[in-house]
């Protein structure tokens, strides 16, 4: 009971906060009403065990991506055109009609390996068993040390890009 | 806690995005909305690892958490770019990737 409550009260938060950041006129507010979004699916994943991605998530998303975006709106002026929704929902409607009768077939004839609820096992802490998973090398290792790689690459290709074009003779262009 | 919610509202959060994604012509605003269609697939993720009981479910959101912050770097370094050289934000009006 209690953890349907709790359940409800993050889903509520992140679909408000979703809905919020999706039709608000504001740009700004809708970075933020993206906070209580993130905050949300944070809770969530708290909820089903994830102790490490809760922390995660609110660490890169909310501290890091979240300010990320808020510097890219406080550098650009907002320009509030957007599409009509009536449009939008009736391309969704024609592509997502056709991909979910396909899933729901799919998933008719798929074997799903999931435990009844009454069977899951009781969320302990899981920050060990990633850390492990991490080094191991017939694991995780390769795409761990790859991450980092990405990681870089997208720095120095970011600050590449963002770069202000310095003429020859020393001036900005 | 069963995890057919979760998946009900992972699929509900993403949707929202793809609807978001689709109706902004501000650039900023759709890589929000990329950013949510992320978490939701994140959520997913998390829900399949809570019903098979083990950690794989939990390590691919950790390189999509990576990966989403490479594309967050990435899209609002070419959303200065853009501005720089169109001084606007709307996605409709560069038609060329010169200059």
């Amino acid at each position: 009971m209690a953890s349907w409550i709790s359940f409800l009260f993050f889903a509520g938060l992140a679909v408000g906060c979703a809905l919020i950041s999706l039709f608000h006129r504001s740009v700004v507010h809708s970075a933020f009403a993206l906070l209580g979004t993130l905050m949300g699916v944070a809770g969530l994943y708290l909820m089903l065990g994830a102790d490490y991605l809760a922390v995660t998530q609110v660490l890169i998303y909310a501290g890091g991506i979240l300010v990320l975006i808020l510097f890219g709106l406080m550098l650009t002026p907002g320009d509030p055109t957007e599409l009509r929704l009536a449009r939008v929902l009736g391309g969704i409607a024609l592509i997502g009609g056709g991909g979910a009768l396909f899933l729901f077939k799919m998933s008719g004839a798929s074997r799903w390996h999931a435990a009844p609820p009454d069977q899951l096992a009781p969320p302990d802490p899981t920050v060990t068993r990633i850390g492990l998973e991490l080094l191991r090398q017939d694991r995780f290792l390769l795409p761990f040390e790859l991450a980092s790689v990405i990681l870089l690459a997208a720095l120095v290709g970011s600050v590449f890009i963002a770069r202000r074009r310095v003429q020859r003779d020393g001036g900005a262009a | 806690m069963s995890t057919t919610p979760v998946y009900l509202l992972a699929a509900l959060l993403f949707g929202l995005g793809v609807i978001g994604f689709l109706r902004q012509r501000n650039a900023v605003m759709i890589l929000m909305a990329v950013e949510l269609m992320l978490n939701s697939a994140n959520l997913t993720f998390l829900g399949a690892a809570r019903a098979r009981g083990d950690v794989d479910g939990s390590m691919m959101p950790l390189f999509l958490i990576v990966v989403a912050a490479a594309e967050a770097a990435v899209g609002l370094a070419l959303i200065l770019a853009l501005f720089r050289s169109r001084r606007t934000l709307d996605i409709e009006v560069p038609r060329s990737l010169r200059d």
